[in-house]
């Protein structure tokens, strides 16, 4: 696509600069350090799972065991066990549900620890292979099925049997994408449920389990229908890291993955995101999964035209974080937000800028885009245009991944008739203007352009700032979101520790290797 | 006097109604009838189903017209609002705060519980308000503190005592199971526990709360949706005023 808004290259070259140097540093931090988390996903890559009675997940079992000794990777004992009692992984987490200790064995020689971790390793590896290549064969069978952008429709009832009929009509109606909402408690919880789950608040617990009946359900409208459903979970909160392992396992598609939305809209510890985030990220990467990143949070708690800049300087951030864990540019579904106050004089045109503008800057990423909430008002009437207009500035824009707005959107969690309504209004906005993007061009000095060049340069400003500054201390100074989060504040700093000298994980290694990243250890 | 009131479509007393709906029946000619006798049950004349839509095996989407002959009188209606009529302007509420209170009002608002939803809570407090209405933090008068989304109770209540708050302000937007009466409920009982209950003007506010509910719960007063920070700086400043006269 040419470029429409005259944005100057050297600028967009800039912002992307800032980004890589506003990320290093907190990269080499990263790479010192692990969590209870990436332990935990660790341990789940490696064939740990299951649950005490009193609903403990095993991966939290082995790693409160060896609490104490997490600098040296919580892998060691559960590998070394298994050397020891030449248990399967299914039988030694049955024994670790039932309260075997692995902290007390002896440490096998390491040529049999690097052996079983090898074999481990591969048998991980031999199933999200072929997760990925099921995938890739069928996009490939259906290929040209799925809308552009991909319609994507939410399922929060609380309980999986539910959320999958809810799923099934969703893509029986021409949903692309189905995204379970998971339970509002599920970010701050330091573990996953284990098993199926019928009870929820908002939405749905996010449970190997649910995600494979969830998968199955799907699997079988794909046949059905002849179109690709994905799956969308989130690697988000204090065990992104092994949801993102759970999704590799489980074949999702998408995951809500962010750099530093637990950060400053969950108040989690930012070392505690910055660790995980990049692990997660790693698995996504490697499972072939397309991550969506949450921009769309800084307009709902502050204004989108004044502080349009900050969701660009975030993509520009998330881009950074996604390509140093190996993340390619299709798979980074960039996010932002259709979230201007509709009594705003001209705000369509505001909205076409800045979505053009994402466009433009990130011409490979399937851009996600998020649909009016903040004002919407319970007038479902209004609500059908204002989504109406969101529609269409996303497919006159190109965007790749477009969630759907509810007309009933600050009233309840959608109906089955909501998500009928909103694929019916989708399907004929952007069937009825597909091609109008390719017919218009825009005034070198009107306001679109105008818009997205001063928005460009704000962000490109700001992006000046918090490298001067040090991301970290932007962030504890309230540089992002309005809201300051100190270095050693929020949720599940205890949960981090410095790698020691004898650090093992040979997951990471083998993914530091497959994703052709440098460093690691 | 009683003034009868019906539904208005073109003609006084007409009753015109809309409704749309979902069954979980197949589309197509017996599910169209299911659906107009369901609206003749309801008790609506001319019923007359005027879309019909499949929407998955087994469901399908019913929009319905139909006239009604009940009606209410108008003149019984009474109404539970926090506020009246009189709501005062983000001036109007400084200059009456430093004017019979004679310094800051403090105010701690959050989304408690679980609750991640900071929309509600951000409309009342943040600088810039919404849709025109300027949050609680713009107001000179006000030393508003937002504690943000996910607090738990007992937090609030601390931080509330801490900066010697003189308003709580509780937002809650999840209410499947209704877990939000559930939330707002422990807060009153803490704050009775502790025998604070008395010190403090407390406000729920949420999309599925109104004032009657939230008096049920013990609160001074509750807001649904179309509150403004107006509304709510109105009603405590009024609350205080009166507090304050009845110690007098």
């Amino acid at each position: 696509m040419e470029s429409r808004l005259h944005l100057p290259p050297e600028r967009i070259t800039r912002g992307r600069e800032l980004a890589s140097r506003i990320v290093a540093p907190v990269q080499d931090f990263i790479d010192a350090h692990t969590t209870v988390t990436v332990e935990r996903a660790t341990l789940r890559l490696a064939g740990a799972d299951g649950a005490d009675a009193d609903g403990v997940p095993v991966p939290n079992l082995v790693v409160d065991q060896v609490r104490d000794r997490l600098e040296e990777g919580a892998l060691r004992f559960w590998v070394n066990a298994l050397v020891r009692t030449g248990d399967d992984v299914v039988t030694l987490s049955r024994r670790v549900a039932g309260g075997f200790r692995l902290d007390g064995i002896p440490l096998a020689d390491p040529v049999s620890l690097e052996a079983k971790a090898a074999e481990l390793v591969s048998a991980a590896s031999m199933r999200v292979r072929g997760n990925r290549k099921r995938r890739e064969e069928l996009l490939a069978r259906h290929a040209g099925k799925n809308h552009s952008p991909l319609l994507y429709v939410i399922v929060a009832t609380g309980n999986i049997h539910e959320d999958v009929k809810q799923a099934r009509a969703a893509a029986a109606q021409g949903a692309d994408v189905v995204a379970v909402i998971r339970t509002t408690a599920q970010s701050l919880l330091d573990y996953v449920p284990y098993g199926a789950t019928t009870e929820g608040f908002g939405g749905t617990y996010a449970t190997q389990e649910n995600f494979r009946i969830m998968r199955a359900a799907l699997d079988e409208e794909i046949e059905r229908h002849g179109r690709y459903v994905h799956l969308t979970n989130y690697a988000s909160g204090l065990c992104m890291p092994e949801i993102a392992v759970m999704g590799a396992l489980e074949r999702l598609d998408m995951m809500l993955n962010d750099s530093m939305y637990g950060i400053l809209f969950r108040d989690i510890n930012m070392y505690r995101t910055f660790v995980d985030q990049k692990f997660s990220r790693m698995v996504n990467a490697w499972a072939g999964v397309v991550i969506n990143t949450g921009e769309d949070n800084y307009l709902t708690t502050s204004d989108a035209v004044e502080k349009a800049y900050t969701v660009l300087a975030s993509q520009f951030l998330n881009e950074r974080f996604a390509l140093v864990a190996g993340l390619e540019p299709w798979q980074m579904g960039l996010g932002h937000a259709f979230e201007m106050d509709p009594a705003l004089p001209d705000g369509f045109l505001l909205e076409v800028a800045q979505a053009l503008m994402a466009r433009e800057i990130f011409p490979e990423a399937p851009l996600k885009y998020m649909p009016p909430t903040k004002f919407m008002t319970g007038d479902v009437f209004r609500g059908v245009v204002q989504n109406a207009l969101f529609n269409f500035a996303s497919k006159l824009t190109g965007q790749g991944i477009h969630l759907l707005g509810m007309l009933t959107e600050a009233i309840h969690t959608p109906f089955m008739q909501d998500r009928y309504l909103a694929l019916e209004n989708a399907k004929y906005v952007m069937g009825s203007m597909a091609g109008l993007g390719e017919e218009i061009t825009f005034r070198k000095d009107g306001v679109v352009v105008k818009r997205a060049n001063q928005v460009l340069e704000e962000a490109v400003a700001f992006l000046e700032k918090v490298e001067g500054t040090g991301l970290m201390d932007a962030i504890a100074t309230g540089l992002f979101a309005d809201v300051k989060r100190p270095r050693d504040g929020g949720k599940g700093l205890d949960g981090l520790r410095k790698k020691g000298e004898g650090y093992w994980n040979p997951f990471e290694t083998h993914l530091t290797r497959e994703l052709g990243l440098g460093g690691g250890r | 006097m009683t003034t009868p009131v019906r539904p208005y479509g073109d003609t006084l007393d007409d009753g015109a109604v809309q409704l749309s709906f979902t069954l979980p029946v197949p589309f197509g000619p017996r599910g169209r009838e299911a659906a107009r006798l369901l609206v003749e049950k309801l008790g609506f004349r001319h019923a007359e189903v005027v879309h019909s839509a499949p929407l998955a095996e087994g469901f399908s989407f019913y929009v319905a017209y139909g006239r009604t002959d009940v009606s209410v009188d108008f003149d019984a209606v009474r109404v539970e609002e926090a506020t009246g009529e009189r709501v005062y302007t983000m001036d109007e509420a400084c200059a009456v705060i430093r004017e019979k209170l004679g310094r800051k009002l403090v105010v701690v608002g959050a989304c408690t519980g679980f609750d991640a939803h900071t929309v509600g809570i951000d409309a009342i407090m943040n600088m810039k308000g919404y849709n025109h209405h300027y949050g609680l933090e713009r107001y000179s008068e006000v030393e508003a503190h937002n504690l943000g989304a996910q607090v738990p109770n007992e937090r609030l209540i601390d931080y509330a005592v801490s900066v010697n708050a003189d308003a709580i302000l509780v937002s809650q937007i999840v209410t499947q199971k209704d877990v939000h009466v559930r939330n707002l409920t422990e807060l009153i009982e803490l704050l009775e526990a502790k025998g604070l209950r008395e010190r403090f003007v407390v406000c729920a506010g949420g999309t599925r709360i109104g004032n009657k509910l939230a008096v049920e719960l013990g609160y001074d007063a509750g807001f649904g949706p179309g509150t403004y920070a107006d509304h709510v700086a109105t009603f405590v400043i009024d609350r205080l005023v009166e507090r304050a006269a009845a110690r007098a």
